[in-house]
């Protein structure tokens, strides 16, 4: 094991809050119906595969696309479909999903066995095959990542175990229940990307995962574990890579051009696992917790399950939650129905009760610079977000509001409550639609 | 004493010789600026808000004289401008189009429900981009009121938690329908009294279970309407307005009462 001797700038420390870390995960029992969307995942939706009335099996493929960024969606039960219909993302766009009323038999569908393949390009088919997506949180297809652009060479492979958000221990307890499953995955992706020296990194605020998997890795691995400062973003990607091997990704480039290539932990273990069995991602561990939420634990939950089962199963709210976030608390979104389901990238749920979603008025800016050293991009979040305010979105690029990844440092601390990361998903947004515009000429 | 002499006379007699150059070329480069594109310019509004489809007053008044533009081509002016410019280039003022925006949502707050409690930034883009906003109707109006602000004359009112249009101050210029994210606002012939005031694509009990007003897709209107006027775009009543003729027999039959206009004329 070795120690990050580098940290990067900026960033927080909230409080930990992970009180789940010490529960072992527990199996949800099968729901009463699954609602699976066909966008759990950046890029292009799929187009569902199946219609009313089919009956479907574990494993089988029902949703996919042409396109080159997304990834297929398969059924996480055996059972009929009882509608394909819209449902809201969290973007506001409408998604077909699919529905399916599970007949308990779990019946596993033929395709589903391990990958032959015969050389890299197969592998890299299968693995997308899978619907495996970055388990970290955004969701950015693996298959995709794991083929760099042509003429960009890695050499270098991190896999990220920081889990810096507070609340959130499901990875933490894939460590500690499946360190095997983590080393042989980091292997595994090195043999795929032909990288020669991986790093596993995580924050020492988790020692007992630091040992188990330390104790598994022999000379001659090439793999190393380090033991990163416990930091909010410690786990953002370019956070990680410059503490872990010192290399700065440059404004609007991607860590595959600094040779690096950044992978979650729970990504790396389905990818052994899958390797082996052939399963498809159907299913995630979960961190239930908040104030509201009964009895916080980790559970395995298969995906398209409604929020609401989750909770029921987790022994329901001891009090009204008053805010539901998919996510951290830091990064993610907040539900407005317990009807939406469990998605790929849902690694925990929090049921925030009155005192906790308590939200303080925004004022006036006070220029006091607290976002400013907050950022760990070194932006300025003040001029950004007033920039915004005005509409001058073209300004913003300025301020090269493209390179946020929206961690929420700077809402924070930010002591006027200015709701500055939503001012600058507003921004990329607004830009989006303007290089679109210019694009297609006018309009 | 002399080198100051000297030098004064040299910076004169240059000063002298660019002078007559300079008079001579402007007589024979000269550019020839037709005066109607500033008498043109003089007539328009001066609002430089493009609705016309040019880069302001200017770009109008030079697309009208080189015959690429219309002489009522400036919603803004109206009939008055169109009649001005129709002089100034001597030919006969075509009529302009009584045209106004409209807001097609009737969902106030009162009759239609929410779907979470927003906090964020108060515009109804930011609102937009969070499942769609807050109402439940996704199609709804959002009410932060994007389009007021984006509204050069100040026609646009916020009521009951909805924008609408004080339809004699709007002048027509489209920002208002290029700034609202649900796309909700129409340039509609301002004659024309009766509009299906809803956008909800969703199925009738869905959209019922929203909002009280919505359009739910019962045909009845179809059916009503003498001039065959009206039709279905899937769940959501169309009216056709060029066969409108204002005979209100639609609105009489709509149990939702999902076709009416709300008058905000001042
Ligand atoms: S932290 Fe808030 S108040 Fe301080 S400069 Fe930034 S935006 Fe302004
Ligand atoms: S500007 Fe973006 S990257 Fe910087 S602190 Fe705010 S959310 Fe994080
Ligand atoms: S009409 Fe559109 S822009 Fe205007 S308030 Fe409603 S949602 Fe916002
Ligand atoms: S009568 Fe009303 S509710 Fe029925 S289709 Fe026409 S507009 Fe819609």
């Amino acid at each position: 094991m070795i120690k990050a001797i580098k940290s990067f700038r900026g960033g927080i420390k909230p409080g930990h809050h992970k009180v789940t870390a010490e529960l072992e995960t527990v199996k949800m029992p099968l729901p009463s119906k699954v609602v699976i969307p066909m966008l759990q995942h950046i890029g292009a939706p799929c187009m569902p595969l199946v219609k009313k009335g089919d009956r479907v099996l574990v494993g089988q493929k029902i949703g996919d696309s042409e396109q080159m960024i997304a990834a297929p969606v398969h059924s996480s039960v055996s059972g009929t479909v009882t509608d394909v219909r819209p449902v809201l993302y969290s973007t506001g766009v409408e998604v077909m999903a699919v529905e399916i009323k599970p007949d308990g038999l779990q019946e596993v569908h033929e395709s589903v066995a391990p990958p032959v393949y015969t050389d890299k390009e197969g592998l890299l088919r299968s693995i997308r095959e899978s619907g495996l997506v970055g388990l970290g949180g955004a969701g950015f297809p693996t298959c995709v990542k794991l083929s760099p652009p042509p003429g960009k060479v890695l050499d270098v492979l991190v896999i990220n175990g920081a889990e810096c958000e507070p609340y959130i221990t499901s990875d933490y307890r894939e460590m500690m229940e499946n360190p095997e499953g983590i080393v042989e995955g980091t292997k595994r992706v090195m043999e795929i990307t032909g990288v020669a020296k991986a790093f596993i990194a995580i924050e020492e605020n988790k020692p007992l995962a630091i040992e188990s998997i330390s104790s598994l890795i022999k000379d001659g691995d090439n793999i190393e574990v380090v033991s990163l400062a416990t930091r909010y973003p410690q786990g953002g990607e370019k956070q990680l890579i410059y503490t872990v091997t010192g290399r700065r990704v440059p404004v609007g480039k991607l860590p595959a051009d600094v040779g690096v290539l950044a992978q979650n932990v729970a990504t790396v273990a389905f990818i052994a696992n899958y390797l082996k069995t052939g399963m498809p991602l159907i299913k995630k561990k979960v961190t239930i917790d908040g104030g509201a939420a009964a009895n916080p634990m980790n559970v395995e939950v298969l995906i398209g399950t409604p929020l609401k089962e989750v909770f029921e199963f987790c022994g329901g709210f001891c009090e009204e939650p008053r805010k539901i976030i998919m996510g951290g608390p830091m990064m993610g979104v907040a539900q407005y129905s317990l009807d939406n389901s469990v998605l790929k990238q849902t690694n925990a749920l929090l049921a925030f009760n009155e005192n906790q979603a308590v939200e303080t008025k925004e004022s006036v800016c006070i220029r006091c610079g607290k976002c400013v050293a907050a950022c760990p991009m070194s932006l300025m979040p003040l001029y950004i977000n007033a920039n915004v305010m005005r509409g001058n979105f073209e300004e913003t690029m300025k301020y090269h509001v493209n390179d946020c990844m929206e961690c929420g440092c700077c809402s924070y601390v930010c002591p006027a409550s200015r709701h500055l990361v939503q001012s600058m998903r507003q921004a990329k947004a607004e830009l989006r639609k303007l290089a679109a515009r210019k694009q297609g000429g006018k309009n | 004493m002399v080198e100051i002499i000297i030098a004064v006379l040299i910076i004169s007699g240059l000063g002298l010789i660019f002078g007559v150059g300079l008079s001579y070329a402007s007589k024979v480069f000269a550019v020839e600026v037709d005066e109607r594109v500033t008498q043109i310019r003089e007539v328009l509004p001066g609002a430089n808000c493009g609705a016309c489809g040019y880069s302001g007053c200017d770009g109008f008044a030079n697309a009208v004289v080189e015959g690429e533009a219309p002489t009522n081509g400036c919603p803004v002016g109206g009939n008055a401008v169109a009649q001005e410019v129709a002089g100034i280039m001597g030919v006969e003022p075509e009529g302009i189009k009584r045209t106004a925006a409209r807001v097609l949502c009737n969902g106030r707050n009162s009759v239609s429900k929410e779907k979470y409690e927003y906090q964020g930034i108060d515009t109804c883009a930011a609102a937009a981009s969070h499942f769609g906003g807050h109402k439940a109707c996704t199609y709804g109006c959002l009410g932060h009121g994007d389009c007021k602000n984006a509204c050069p004359f100040d026609a646009i009112v916020m009521v009951g938690g909805i924008a609408r249009i004080v339809e004699d101050r709007c002048r027509a210029c489209g920002m208002c329908v290029l700034a609202c994210p649900k796309n909700l606002i129409e340039i509609i012939d301002k004659t024309k009294k009766y509009s299906v005031m809803c956008m909800s694509k969703d199925k009738g009990a869905v959209t019922r279970s929203h909002c009280q007003v919505g359009c739910i897709g019962c045909t009845k209107c179809v059916r009503a309407c003498p001039q065959q006027a009206i039709s279905m775009e899937g769940t959501l009543a169309k009216i056709d307005y060029s066969k409108c003729d204002n005979c209100g027999e639609c609105t009489k039959v709509c149990p939702t009462m999902a076709i009416r206009v709300m008058d905000f004329g001042e």
